[in-house]
């Protein structure tokens, strides 16, 4: 143990600690369910000794099951964009609820300036606006659908950080607003045929390019950037950082700005990968990003966690559906356990913080 | 104005409605010197120093800092004007490290034009933060451990360490050893020892007439919003302290309010 003297009393340090970072341990998890897939797998009779993860067929350019591969992380990509958003929301201590209905009523806005003229030879039949608002370039939508994003930010974050309204309140407000826009904006009908630029943003493997490049992007930003600094000291003691003179709510709204522009463009991406946006579309995503980045350890009294974490925390949700879907039990089984992964996950992070102060 | 005076005030008010929580307080500190504001729980310590510090708008009176007359709008004018405040609730964040807190809200950066995304410059906060703990003599084992992870002293130190960090001009320490073990208050006060040494002033609010006694150069006493006498350690001990404190006695240039 390190030389602790002079007198300072308390506690010391184990440096071993620090080495020992959180992220690890969900890696660790991912690496333990992926195993037990592995042997279910080749275990359970019906399976005729099948494998999860490995490339069975007798090939020799692979060795891994990269159909499956794809599929786990594909699955996830496109809620692991918004999950992005609420992890730096959760580490001010905050929280959204509103991201799921902002990508359907994203999805209605920016599919609707993302039209073709011509379907086929005929007009388009699905036509929110006229002409004018055919064929127009990718960035239009794209632009159209993130100013909405930040709009929407802007309110909740206003209302949180300088009205005062519990960000549980303004969110689930927000929730009811954004799904009423998403079913108002084409009277219910759902709003189709893109062109073929607005189609190529979620086509194939897009999503998970758009998710691992945003995620590596946020946490350079969270690690490397005064934004990250001060996004963690709000959510680790509020009082402190508004006395060091960081403006405390001009930062909680740009959080939750940023998070919302994140769920915004989840809303593009979705709609591109399905040619089509419906009002119902991102049912339960807000809980899915949450339950995300929760697996990937942050805390939801703020100032702990990490985007890769959420990411982490994003793999373990894909491989159980994966893993689920592949050992033939349906998706009732799926969500029974992974109620129980996110449960067990909050129970072993608290027995942690407490084994640890 | 005299050059040496770090902190004056004349007819420093402020009352709350009804309530004289501080009346007429005339104050001085001189350069390198280490003055302790004393009295009992609710004679106005802590209401003199919120004027000084911005934290509240006085009702009446003046106040210079080193010469120029200053009006805070808040605690952040205050703390670029010079005056650096360890507050008895430690304002520390806790899920971030040494040089995280010290540079909290002022960090140095590259690249300013990234507006709000400029990048943070660690290497250079960790070698200031390890000068301004060499210069206050704080020991901290590893200073990439988070607060959490400190005692009750390291945690007052580093809040002190801020200071020493940014070359303050004034340094206020509200009841400092207040919530600390023997050991730990043992620290701080070499920390403020060191502080005297480096002729860095310092208003010390304390009820510990010991540490006192043994830290400061002159005591001030407050009692009932009222400044009721200004002692030299030397020519005072600590029954006299009490006398004053407890109204028993009043100085002379003051006697004309108490009654």
């Amino acid at each position: 143990m390190a030389d602790t003297s002079h007198g300072t009393g308390g506690l010391t340090f184990d440096k071993q600690k620090r080495s020992w970072p959180n992220e690890m341990n969900i890696l660790l998890a991912l690496i333990i369910i992926v195993a037990l897939f592995e042997v279910a797998g080749q275990l359970l009779p019906y399976m005729k000794g099948q494998s999860f993860l490995f490339d069975t067929r007798d090939r020799f350019d692979s060795i891994f099951n990269e159909a499956r591969l794809k599929i786990i992380i594909l699955q996830v990509a496109i809620i692991g964009i918004i999950a992005l958003g609420v992890t730096q929301v959760i580490i001010t201590a905050g929280i959204d609820l509103s991201s799921g209905p902002l990508v359907a009523a994203t999805a209605m806005i920016a599919m609707s300036f993302a039209q073709t003229e011509l379907v086929n030879g005929n007009p388009n039949p699905k036509a929110v606006f006229g002409l004018w608002a055919m064929d127009l370039p990718t960035i239009v939508p794209i632009a159209v659908g993130l100013t909405f994003g930040a709009i929407i930010g802007a309110i909740n974050g206003t209302f949180i950080a300088y009205f005062r309204i519990p960000p549980f309140i303004a969110t689930l407000g927000m929730f009811l607003i954004c799904r009423g826009i998403a079913l108002w904006w084409s009277g219910g009908r759902p709003v189709s045929f893109p062109t073929e630029g607005y189609k190529f943003i979620g086509s194939g493997m897009m999503p998970v390019v758009w998710f691992l490049s945003l995620a590596v992007v946020f946490q350079l930003i969270l690690k490397f950037t005064v934004y990250g600094k001060h996004t963690y000291a709000i959510g680790s003691n509020e009082e402190a950082a508004r006395m060091s003179g960081i403006n405390v709510k001009r930062h909680k709204v740009l959080v939750y700005m940023l998070a919302s522009m994140l769920a915004a463009f989840a809303g593009i991406v979705l709609s591109s990968k399905g040619s089509t946006a419906q009002a119902g579309m991102g049912e339960f995503y807000e809980l899915f990003a949450i339950a995300m980045a929760v697996i990937g350890g942050i805390s939801l009294k703020g100032g702990r966690g990490s985007i890769v974490g959420t990411v982490l925390g994003a793999m373990v949700i894909g491989v159980i559906r994966s893993g689920f879907t592949y050992i033939k039990l349906d998706g009732s089984y799926q969500l029974m356990a992974m109620g129980g992964i996110i449960i067990a996950a909050v129970v072993l992070d608290q027995y942690r913080q407490r084994s640890r102060a | 104005m005299n050059q040496d005076v770090v902190l004056k005030t004349v007819d420093l008010t402020k009352h709350y409605g009804g309530v004289h929580a501080l009346e007429g307080a005339d104050f001085e500190i001189r350069k390198g010197e280490h003055v302790a504001i004393m009295g009992d729980n609710g004679a106005g310590k802590s209401t003199f120093v919120r004027q000084i510090t911005g934290v509240e708008q006085r009702t009446r009176g003046q106040v210079w800092l080193y010469g120029d007359e200053v009006h805070f709008a808040g605690p952040l004018d205050a703390r670029e004007a010079g005056i650096e405040t360890v507050f008895q609730t430690l304002a520390l964040a806790d899920d971030l490290d040494v040089p995280d807190n010290l540079f909290l809200g002022r960090e140095k950066t590259f690249a300013d034009w990234l507006g709000p995304f400029r990048i943070l410059d660690y290497k250079g906060m960790r070698q200031a933060t390890i000068d301004g703990l060499n210069k206050t003599a704080v020991k901290i084992p590893n200073i990439r451990n988070t607060i959490r992870n400190m005692s009750g002293g390291q945690r007052q130190c580093v809040a002190i360490a801020r200071t020493a960090t940014f070359h303050s001009r004034l340094t206020i320490m509200d009841e400092p050893t207040a919530a600390l073990g023997v050991q730990e208050t043992a620290q701080v006060e070499n920390i403020i020892k060191t502080l005297k040494d480096q002729g860095e002033p310092l208003i010390l609010i304390s009820h510990n007439m010991r540490q006192v006694m043994e830290l400061v150069d002159r005591i001030v006493v407050f009692r009932r919003g009222r400044i009721v006498a200004n002692l030299k350690k030397e020519e005072t001990d600590g029954q006299d302290i009490v006398a004053y404190i407890t109204g028993a006695k009043t100085g002379e240039e003051y006697m004309e309010h108490a009654l």
